[in-house]
């Protein structure tokens, strides 16, 4: 792997205001993202895992600047995306896009494919319309739809045509970097794997990179080389894909894998480690914020938050009971 | 074509439409009688072979003033719906876009609007600039800017929400090329049909004025004007009266119930704004 990253996060942070309006303040902060740091190298795919409302769609946006930041960098190949001018981070947009959720409200229902496809070609310009036509129709082909749908509207597709509709358009700028949020939670069961095995495939054959948003670790661990753990707003562990699976070191984690189904009727069922929801992101709890619901919980978890500390080269977790065997000063 | 043909409504309302915008496209070629032309002799007569629609006081040709008329109040309900449309969808987007402070103050100014009475607002307007038939189309199309506005605020906040907005941001298309191609065409069929439903406001509405001598001016043909000169003759000549006064209630009812098919067809879930 090259040393330069892709992709480099440091300390960001995304509090959303509630409530208030023109001449009210905001009743309170909902905070999102709370001080995330990592790394995203060329040709890696990254994985961010959590559960609903951890802060993971939020971070994505933010990678791509589609929302503003409170506090904190996105360097993108070195360039600090937040002080760029509108204009060049125009030209940025070529290598950075974005893959959504929903198949169904990401695809304007008045446009054809061939508008949707072609929509950020023709926002950077430079191609004639015949030009962008046939690299859409290319594109269409790739990512297994066909040359003839140039002309049809998103209703007459399925939802998994859709989300293929979505790849190609994210496809479409040759981009370096792809944020695939939750790209296939959206589909059935049986269309999964193949929009997952097309994504595998075109990372293949263009050396692109992922950040793989999803709350599955199933599909996360089939795809990914590295995942982050996201829990209110912070990462809490990050490791490559093999010691994630092996070795997990947060009681989060734990309870995370503990929870994947497995396809065995005779496997025991092991009790949970975990119990309760996800607190208040308004009102996070002091401390560690897992704190609430740890099994291994004690009383610095409750007064002070753990920072994201290396133990390995390759793994890093946020956990006092991991305090004891870090490698100092390293965040990964 | 077939969905919309299938709607009752649509096609009672086209049809009675039609009927409208023929005897208006007629009369600009040719009508039965010069619709300003006075004759003396055939002053106040009832409906007959020569007259079909009776003469006015002036011997007047109704049938031809009531075709004339048609036209005046097609005028009026494009150019208002045209004046309230293209200012209204402006700031409507604007306020949707920019929220905080644009919106509160697009808004506001609405509400401004609105808490004038519409006919006391018109009449200010055309006393104030003098009564023409340019003047009121002016005080109806301002009376539909906040109208048209709201609709689209209250439309295009929605079409913010949905994802492939943010798509075609990620995609690098700037917030204008949005607007254009992406909010615009989403918010269009509501708009389309408010569009209608106000534009038989308008024909009401000009006829209101006109019958109150603050819109068309004699001797120009138009179905309030007729309106207007006829009841003073009513028991002489009712039928001076009943001809404009039916080709109004003609031509609205059909341009509402195009409206209505029109949503029925377009748009089922849509609320109406107003």
């Amino acid at each position: 792997m090259p040393d330069t990253p892709l992709i480099q996060v440091t300390d960001l942070v995304k509090h959303f205001p509630l409530g208030g309006g023109v001449l009210a303040k905001p009743h309170g902060w909902v905070k999102a993202v709370e001080g995330v740091s990592f790394a995203v190298f060329r040709g890696e795919n990254f994985g961010l895992v959590g559960e609903s409302g951890c802060g993971k769609t939020t971070l994505g946006r933010l990678i791509m600047r589609l929302i503003k930041p409170t506090s904190g960098r996105v360097m993108f190949d070195g360039r600090d995306i937040f002080s760029l001018p509108k204009s060049e981070m125009m030209l940025l947009r070529r290598r950075m896009q974005i893959i959504f959720q929903d198949p169904y409200s990401s695809l304007d229902p008045r446009m054809k494919v061939e508008s949707i496809v072609g929509e950020p070609l023709r926002a950077i310009g430079g191609l004639s319309r015949g030009e962008r036509r046939s690299r859409v129709a290319t594109l269409l082909e790739k990512v297994g739809l066909h040359a003839a749908d140039l002309d049809k509207y998103p209703h007459e597709f399925s939802g998994g045509q859709r989300q293929r509709i979505g790849v190609a358009r994210a496809l479409c700028v040759n981009p370096d970097l792809i944020v695939a949020d939750e790209p296939v939670s959206a589909l059935d069961v049986s269309i999964r794997a193949q929009v997952l095995n097309l994504l595998i495939d075109l990372q293949e054959e263009l050396n692109l990179s992922y950040v793989f948003i999803s709350h599955d670790l199933g599909v996360v661990e089939h795809i990914c080389d590295r995942i982050a753990v996201m829990y209110l707003g912070s990462i809490i562990e990050l490791a490559n894909t093999e010691r994630f699976s092996r070795s997990p070191r947060h009681p989060y984690t734990e309870a995370l894998l503990k929870a994947v189904p497995f396809p065995d009727p005779h496997r025991k069922k092991e009790p949970a480690v975990m119990e309760g929801d996800v607190p208040n992101p308004i009102d996070p709890p002091p401390g560690c914020t897992f704190h609430p619901r740890c099994a291994y919980a004690f009383d610095r978890c409750r007064l002070e938050k753990p920072p994201l500390i290396k133990i390995v080269s390759n793994h890093s977790v946020a956990c006092w009971l991991n305090a004891g065997s870090g490698i100092e000063g390293g965040i990964q | 074509m077939k969905r919309f043909f299938g709607n009752l409504n649509f096609s009672v309302g086209f049809a009675l439409s039609a009927v409208v915008i023929i005897a208006a496209g007629i009369s600009l070629i040719w009508t039965p009688f010069d619709a300003n032309k006075m004759s003396a002799v055939e002053r106040l007569q009832g409906p007959s072979w020569s007259h079909p629609l009776g003469t006015d006081q002036y011997g007047r040709d109704t049938l031809s003033r009531v075709m004339t008329g048609a036209v005046n109040s097609i005028i009026v309900g494009l150019v208002t719906v045209a004046i309230g449309l293209s200012i209204g969808i402006v700031m409507g987007l604007a306020a949707s876009y920019y929220g905080r402070f644009v919106d509160e103050a697009v808004m506001r100014f609405s509400d401004l609007l609105f808490g004038f009475p519409a006919v006391l607002t018109a009449i200010l307007i055309t006393s104030t600039l003098g009564p023409s038939m340019i003047n009121a189309m002016l005080a109806i199309g301002i009376f539909y800017i906040p109208v048209f506005a709201r609709l689209t605020r209250a439309v295009a906040i929605t079409v913010y929400e949905r994802e492939f907005i943010t798509a075609a941001r990620a995609g690098g298309v700037s917030e204008l090329g949005i607007m254009w191609r992406h909010v615009l065409p989403n918010i269009l069929s509501p708009l389309l049909i408010q569009g209608t439903i106000q534009f038989a406001v308008a024909i009401l509405a000009e006829a209101g004025l006109s019958y109150l001598g603050l819109g068309t001016q004699p001797p120009a043909a138009s179905w309030g004007r007729m309106l207007n000169e006829a009841q003073t003759f009513m028991s002489r000549a009712p039928w001076m009266a009943v001809f404009p006064g039916l080709a109004i209630a003609w031509a609205v009812l059909g341009i509402n119930l195009l409206g209505d098919g029109l949503r029925d067809t377009l748009d089922p879930k849509m609320v109406r704004a107003r």
